[in-house]
């Protein structure tokens, strides 16, 4: 395949990843929405995830198969619609066809697939569904994916819509090997607190409903876990995150050492990558420290996670910098 | 805070371990926070305590989790302005344009030091009472963390069965070979075992609070490091023409920062020449125009001394030489002219660099001083099209690529006097006194391309006799450099250790039954969620003779189909489990 075909098969493939996400979406919804009551569900889970996510993955390899098999199994033990199944097997699939459309566009710039903020947003947003899969399977947090998809198809709209941008080489600056590690980790760490970030305002939903006591009358929040779960996924996804976040900001100095002459300067996108680290570890020991639990450090994770946005559109777009690619 | 990491699982402590003294040991070895560290509203409040007294009670302050929270706070809020106004390291002449833009905000601000934010009294007093604040809760943790490192693993609890794993069999083996095997299993596990009193105590893990202090003291080692730089490094920007040559002296640098105890002695004796700089575009496509390569073709010498070596400098290769380091920054076209004046004497001739007016096809500008010219001084202001074409309305020149294929320069004339003989400095580009003792030469304006020569009207000529380009380029030391990425990995490699090791705790005890049997009870106690590793540990100790079903000496209440991994019931399912254990708190 030539360069050219590949950027085109890319940009289809983009296209095919934004129906599957919104599909999956609108599955992951009506599932919280109308789905079965948590707790009789509860019981059920655990198989249940496991068989959807090894169905799911055999999909990616074999479509027209999986989807047979899928079916079959809707059709012996319920007549109606399985929305899990269905959200689940569109969200893997669609995971494919985005990580297609970096692999793709990746060998058509024979070049790492994130020089510009366009493939920048979309490699973030391939990494938050990534975790969310990730989450899903490990601690069932399948009542993230409405959030998490929704995060994934804004961001995939925006990046098409605003940021849009045809395959070329990278400036100068760009070529290294740094990219590689730099951004990769800049990446994972976005993608994985954007996760925390979901499961922080499910919590704070949920903690607010517990103490008024309606927690349990019905509704999206009676189909979540307890606050305290809530609370604790979104530790654990931050716990992740975090040393990633700082090993990112370590490599990006390095490089900034390689490239620019100097390992931290304090232009916009270091000002704000500090800003968001540091309130990060602000919430890390608030939510060790009697009186911040909880809400509080909640709050702060909320407030690091618009920091991390911030650096991500505002310091591009209003600041001028080191790192305006765009 | 690092207690047994979270309420719930503190309540269980208590409970399982139900002695005092057991409870008392957890504290001593260093799992619980420091008391500097407790909650603020456990600080007495000072009455009558007198100088001394109020000193601790600041000092007690200054170290409990709310104030490094609020000064963790007021680090991020104090180094936004720094991102939103200009700043003096950066960007001093954008500093200079806003004061002249805001007449009334901009001196204020700048009395705030918002222009030099990171280097303002006060984020320097922010950060510096954040850093002894750290100092003040690590230094004590790093001591208790040692000693309790020494000490020996806290004994075994009354009731095992209480702890959040446990498990219970009994055996035929004797309770001395039961603890010597139980000694010998933990040990290959790496735990620290402690044999006493019918029982054994084991307990590892250490290396999470290890990360922990680890990444705290590495970033107060990256802070000196940063201030080693800042004292002693120095950091020079030079623009080298192709064919020139520069050596490292203080004068030729158009624009040096030194460190606050650098001396000028300390300037690497080098020098470069710049023998060719490339630069290459993409041709084709919507991307057309954009660089793709930059590369400057140097030779250079250490020393006076030192032999000649040939160099290819880019964007992420920098020259090491001499202790410094040499980074290829930007580019730009110098286009070299001969001035003869009205008697027809070369009164120039050289390179004149251009800076780029916009920055996708390199339009440039420049002006040429000649203040040599008889009788009148001359000077030119000079537009350059690398590749000159009409623009789209057919009115006005424009450059369409960034690469010089058919360059022009516009040439404006003036005469009279440049202002260089008053001796007050002036910028090399930019023309000063327009109008009052420079003034415009009638019909002095005119195109020319390599070659070309304008015989400016009143008397004198002007040739633009061809196109060379410069790079600019920085030259830096700091001493900092290494001591700073040493500290920023250990931080990496701490606050991830701190994150993924957790302390564990299992203990083993055999008392004799009836009939010769030995009881043998297992508890496993785990900051933050349960590990498989007790069932691991348990299945170790319980020997392969123990298949599953085969147990009459089985007490657990589990059926015969449940494998040996499964002896606890509030464990038996540890995936389940992973949602709703108790969870891994950061230590601060």
């Amino acid at each position: 395949m030539s360069d050219a075909d590949l950027a085109n098969l890319s940009d289809k493939l983009m296209l095919t990843t934004v129906v599957m996400y919104v599909v999956a979406l609108a599955a992951y919804a009506v599932d919280l929405g109308f789905g079965r009551r948590r707790a009789a569900a509860e019981a059920r889970e655990k198989s249940e995830a496991k068989v959807l996510v090894g169905a799911a993955g055999a999909a990616a390899d074999d479509p027209a198969t999986a989807e047979a098999g899928d079916e079959a199994a809707d059709e012996g033990e319920r007549p109606q619609v399985d929305w899990v199944r269905l959200a689940v097997f569109m969200s893997v699939l669609g995971w494919a066809a985005h990580l297609g459309v970096m692999v793709s566009r990746g060998l058509a710039a024979s070049r790492w697939p994130w020089g510009n903020m366009y493939e920048f947003l979309t490699a973030i947003a391939f990494a938050a569904v990534t975790a969310f899969l990730v989450v899903m399977y490990r601690y069932k947090a399948r009542f993230l994916g409405a959030f998490v998809m929704l995060a994934a198809v804004i961001a995939l709209g925006v990046a098409n819509i605003w940021l849009y941008d045809s395959v070329g080489p990278v400036t100068p600056a760009l070529n290294s090997y740094w990219i590689a590690i730099h951004v990769s980790a800049a990446i994972v760490a976005t993608g994985a607190f954007t996760v925390a970030g979901a499961a922080t305002i499910l919590y704070l939903l949920k903690a607010r409903a517990e103490s008024r006591g309606t927690a349990a009358d019905g509704g999206v929040l009676a189909r979540i876990p307890s606050a305290e779960s809530l609370d604790r996924l979104a530790m654990r996804v931050t716990m992740f995150a975090f040393p990633i976040w700082t090993a990112a900001i370590v490599m990006g100095a390095i490089w900034a050492d390689q490239a620019w002459g100097r390992y931290w300067g304090w232009d916009p996108k270091e000002v704000w990558s500090f800003v968001t680290w540091i309130i990060y570890a602000a919430y890390l020991h608030a939510r060790a420290t009697a009186g911040w639990k909880g809400r509080k450090a909640a709050v702060l994770s909320l407030i690091a996670f618009a920091a991390l946005m911030f650096n991500f559109f505002g310091v591009n777009y209003m600041f001028s910098g080191l790192h305006s690619y765009a | 805070m690092t207690d047994y990491q979270g309420t719930e699982t503190t309540d269980t402590t208590g409970a399982a371990t139900g002695t005092a003294d057991t409870a008392d040991t957890a504290d001593a070895s260093g799992t619980r926070a420091p008391a500097a560290r407790q909650a603020p509203g456990e600080t007495p409040r000072p009455a009558g305590i007198g100088p001394l007294g109020w000193l601790r009670w600041a000092w007690r302050q200054l170290t409990t989790m709310r104030t490094a929270l609020i000064l963790l706070f007021l680090v991020a809020l104090g180094a936004v302005p720094g991102s939103i106004l200009p700043q003096r390291g950066q960007a001093p002449e954008q500093v200079a344009a806003y004061l002249e833009d805001h007449k009334t905000a901009g001196p204020w601000l700048d009395r705030l030091s918002m222009f030099d934010v990171f280097a303002a009294p006060w984020f320097a007093a922010i950060y510096i009472l954040l850093f002894v604040s750290l100092a003040g809760c690590v230094v004590p943790r790093a001591f208790q963390h040692y000693r309790s490192m020494r000490a020996r693993p806290p004994a075994a609890p009354r009731n095992l069965g209480r702890l959040p794993q446990s498990a219970k069999y009994e055996t035929d083996a004797s309770p001395e070979d039961v603890l010597a095997e139980a000694r010998k299993v933990l040990r290959g596990r790496r735990f620290r075992v402690d044999v006493a009193g019918g029982a054994a105590s084991a307990e590892k893990g250490y290396l999470g609070e290890t990360g922990n202090l680890l990444f705290h003291v590495s970033l107060l080692a990256l802070l000196f490091a940063l201030g080693l730089g800042n004292l002693f490094g120095y950091q020079g920007n030079v623009l080298l023409t192709e064919g020139k040559t520069f050596a490292n002296s203080l004068s030729l640098y158009d624009q040096f920062t030194p460190g606050r105890a650098f001396e000028d002695g300390e300037l690497a004796p080098f020098t470069l020449t710049l023998d060719d700089f490339k630069a290459e575009y993409e041709t084709e496509g919507d991307k057309r125009g954009q660089a793709t390569a930059f590369n400057a073709d140097i030779r250079y010498r250490s020393g006076p001394d030192a032999a000649e070596k040939p160099y290819d400098l880019r964007i992420n290769h920098p020259l090491n030489v001499g202790g410094a380091k040499v980074y290829l920054l930007g580019h730009g076209y110098a286009p070299v002219f001969t001035v003869r004046d009205a008697e027809g004497d070369i009164a120039f001739q050289d390179s004149v660099p251009f800076l780029e007016m916009e920055p996708r096809n390199l339009t440039s500008e420049g002006v040429i001083k000649v203040p040599d010219a008889q009788p009148d001084q001359l000077a030119f202001y000079g537009i350059l099209w690398p590749t000159a074409m009409a623009s789209q309305d057919g009115k006005q020149i424009v450059s369409g690529f960034p690469a010089p294929l058919r360059p022009v320069v516009t040439i404006t004339s003036f005469k009279g006097d440049i202002g260089l003989d008053s001796g007050t400095p002036q910028s090399v580009y930019k023309l000063e006194g327009l109008g009052e003792t420079l003034h415009p030469v009638k019909d002095g304006q005119k195109l020319l391309e390599p070659g070309e020569t304008f015989d400016v009207p009143g008397g004198g000529s002007i040739t633009f006799d061809g196109l060379r380009q410069y790079v600019t380029l920085s030259v830096n030391r700091d001493p900092g450099r290494i001591p700073a990425l040493v500290a920023a990995i250990l931080a990496v490699l701490g606050v991830a250790a701190s994150f993924m090791v957790r302390r564990r705790r299992v203990w083993v005890r055999a008392s004799a039954a009836e009939g010769g049997r030995t009881v043998v009870e297992v508890g496993g106690l785990t900051l933050g969620n349960p590990t498989p590793e007790f069932d691991e540990i348990v299945t170790a100790l319980r020997g392969p003779q123990h298949e599953p079903g085969d147990g009459p000496d089985d007490e657990s209440h589990q059926g015969p189909d449940e494998g040996p991994g499964s002896e606890s019931e509030s464990e038996s399912e540890p995936d389940a489990d992973r949602g709703s254990g108790p969870a891994t708190e950061p230590k601060e």
